[in-house]
């Protein structure tokens, strides 16, 4: 409720400002994602039931503007009050820079649900339990300098604390855990921030971009406190450096999206720790097409190479789950539009060929209004117990989405 | 009897006449040349008042898309354009929509280049994300209106054979009919006959018909408004005659030589579009 009271405060403080062009808009949204092939570990038959109603102030003078977008959320599984600042940030804009300072979301990189410079915290129970795509990403805590002199852009992301992408409850999604029997857990986050540039510039007629990244996983590394007779597993996130390259552009009749990245794994860089991910690196060509009118085709492929198997297969314990070198994944993705574009029909799926972990998910949209629409999709996941995916298998789900937006 | 002066003035005169006689033909054929342009010509002149005025443009877009019970659904959205050079050349095209509220927000960039396909962006607000998009079907649905990406930038006059079929009145006014027929099979249509004005080139009407000779798409100009002194189209609707669909478009606001700088067409604006254009 603070966090409410302190938007309330902020919604209330800035339309005072002095000459500032303000906006309200907002949306109430019901989301309900049912089980299809199993109950939750909890016992429960839905993976979402919330509802859910969003406040957006955009105001602006100036250079200057604020926007705040804050959500009043009530789940009916159990967390109860949801309600949270999603966005919240001023930017300053001159001529050759600008800056934005507060919680932001920042997206970087070219993948379709496949990330491989993006390394800004994401929302994977959102993806999982079929809320609104905006829900997959979540906002950092940041300062974002953006610098634009004649030769290329910069955006330099700063942010003072580490904030984790959130992976699917254990109450609500079959989670692989291979040490089942340890109940003692604990989770270590970093005590600091991180940072992140990006260079971007048109190359030829193409975008091209380069990512580093100082900082680390977005997702935690598991380490048990003895491997014979564990009695507590510590959560962490493990130190990480990234540096990355993409470039997009037309070729023949389409787009062409080409992305890699290495991932320098800097708390196990000989790769002899078995608890923290082995360094990698991380390739993605994605080709979209618009073959008919309404339709987009888009295929994308996908490579996470590890880069001392050696030493990982050495330190790996008995009993867990060993992964491939090569890991190759395929996904594709149809687009339709009916009816002057209010209905869509949208199908995502996703193959890893390395471990046939695979994940679907079909989607139907209609605008009823201008204002109302409704999506009802499913999720469906399959594969190897361990995998991804795999371990999400008994958590198929249908979903629905209805919002009214103002 | 007369004299050897006389007859030589007389002689004189009837030169000059004869003379005056060849001006007059010459100066009577001159102005039928102008005016017999060939469709081609028509076309590029039409090109030219309608998508090229100014250095640049800036409208406030309001679109009815209204189905054939009448039910209508609104998209409006502010349209910047930035000529690169001349008329028929390379054009920046920049979007920022307002309604859709599940749009609010969202911008479009195009890059229009004449004989090859455009480069076209997406800025997608709800995850932060630019995104190249393909282009290469120009007679897709722009925004889900009866209008194609092609009415809205301009078509490539070369993709089709223009010819001048007639005159004719429309409203009280002379205009040009020209008859254009796709020269490849790719487009939607079979041909297409539009009226030019004469006297300001804009295309007050345009049929469409689609590859059996039935009637498929009328466009009309239901107001021509003198913007700084441009003749500017400011009303337009699209009807698909086959299903009773139609789009009316509004232009609000519009506004040319603005001085908008090229940096706005550029991923940092996409991402942040600057109120002084958008409003």
């Amino acid at each position: 409720m603070a966090r409410f009271a302190a938007l309330c405060a902020v919604l209330l403080l800035v339309p005072t400002a002095a000459r500032a062009e303000v906006a309200l808009s907002g949306f109430l949204q019901q989301n309900t994602a049912a089980n299809t092939a199993a109950a939750n570990p909890d016992g429960r038959h839905t993976k979402w039931l919330e509802e859910r109603a969003q406040l957006k102030l955009d105001a602006s003078g100036g250079a200057w503007r604020l926007l705040a977008k804050g959500d009043l959320a009530y789940d009916h599984l159990g967390r109860q009050d949801q309600s949270e600042l999603r966005e919240g940030y001023v930017d300053y804009t001159a001529s050759r820079w600008d800056l934005r300072a507060g919680r932001q979301v920042i997206t970087w990189g070219l993948g379709d649900l496949v990330f491989v410079n993006d390394v800004f915290p994401k929302d994977h129970e959102a993806l999982f339990a079929g809320r609104p795509l905006e829900y997959l990403k979540r906002g950092v805590d940041a300062v974002k300098l953006g610098a634009y002199p004649e030769f290329a852009n910069f955006e330099l992301v700063l942010s003072p604390g580490f904030r984790e992408s959130r992976i699917p409850d254990a109450r609500r999604f079959h989670l692989y855990d291979p040490m089942p029997a340890v109940a003692k857990r604990e989770t270590v986050k970093p005590g600091q921030g991180d940072v992140g540039l990006r260079i971007y510039r048109d190359v030829a007629g193409y975008d091209a971009a380069l990512y580093l990244y100082r900082g680390f996983q977005r997702t935690p590394s598991m380490r048990p406190d003895s491997m014979t007779a564990p009695t507590k597993i510590s959560y962490f996130y493990p130190q990480l450096s990234v540096y990355g390259a993409s470039v997009s552009g037309r070729a023949g009749d389409g787009v062409l999206s080409l992305e890699a990245a290495y991932y320098d794994s800097r708390q196990d860089r000989s790769g002899n720790d078995f608890a923290v991910p082995n360094s990698q690196t991380r390739l993605l060509a994605g080709y979209q097409i618009q073959p008919a009118e309404d339709l987009t085709l888009g295929f994308q492929y996908y490579a996470e190479i590890m880069q001392d198997y050696g030493a990982y297969v050495a330190a790996l314990p008995p009993g867990f789950p060993m992964e491939k070198r090569w890991s190759h994944t395929v996904t594709a993705r149809l687009t339709q539009f009916f009816r002057h574009q209010t209905l869509r029909l949208s199908a995502y799926a996703s193959y890893n060929a390395s471990n046939g972990d695979h994940y679907v998910n079909p989607e139907l949209r209609y605008s009823f209004t201008d204002k109302v629409w409704g999506a009802l999709g499913a999720n469906f996941f399959g594969g190897k117990p361990w995998g991804q995916f795999g371990q999400l298998s008994r958590d198929d789900n249908a979903y629905l989405q209805v919002r009214y937006e103002f | 009897m007369k004299t050897k002066f006389q007859r030589r003035l007389m002689r004189e005169a009837r030169y000059a006449v004869t003379k005056r006689w060849w001006i007059w033909i010459i100066a009577g054929l001159l102005p039928l040349q102008a005016l017999a342009l060939s469709g081609e010509e028509v076309m590029k002149k039409s090109q030219a008042a309608f998508l090229y005025p100014g250095k640049d443009f800036k409208a406030r877009v309001v679109m009815k898309l209204i189905n054939k019970d009448g039910q209508e659904r609104v998209r409006e959205l502010t349209m910047l354009r930035k000529n690169v050079g001349e008329a028929g050349g390379e054009q920046k095209y920049f979007m920022y929509f307002f309604q859709p509220a599940d749009v609010k927000d969202m911008t479009f960039m195009t890059y229009k280049y004449p004989a090859r396909d455009d480069d076209r962006w997406m800025f997608i607000p709800a995850i932060n994300m630019v995104k190249r998009i393909a282009a290469q079907d120009k007679r897709s649905s722009f925004v889900g209106s009866d209008f194609t990406y092609e009415d809205v930038s301009g078509r490539d006059l070369e993709d089709d054979t223009h010819a001048l079929e007639r005159e004719e009145k429309i409203g009280g006014r002379d205009c040009y009919v020209v008859k254009s027929t796709p020269k490849g099979s790719d487009a939607d249509f079979g041909y297409k006959l539009t009226w030019v004005d004469k006297a300001n080139f804009l295309p007050l009407k345009e049929e469409q018909y689609d590859k059996k000779g039935a009637r498929y798409k009328l466009f009309t100009a239901d107001e021509v408004a003198d913007v700084q002194g441009i003749p500017t189209v400011v009303k337009r609707s699209m009807k698909n005659l086959q299903t009773g669909h139609r789009t009316e478009v509004a232009y609000l606001k519009s506004g040319y030589n603005l001085g908008i700088e090229d940096s706005l067409f550029t991923e940092r604006f996409l991402r942040q579009p600057p109120r002084k254009w958008i409003d």
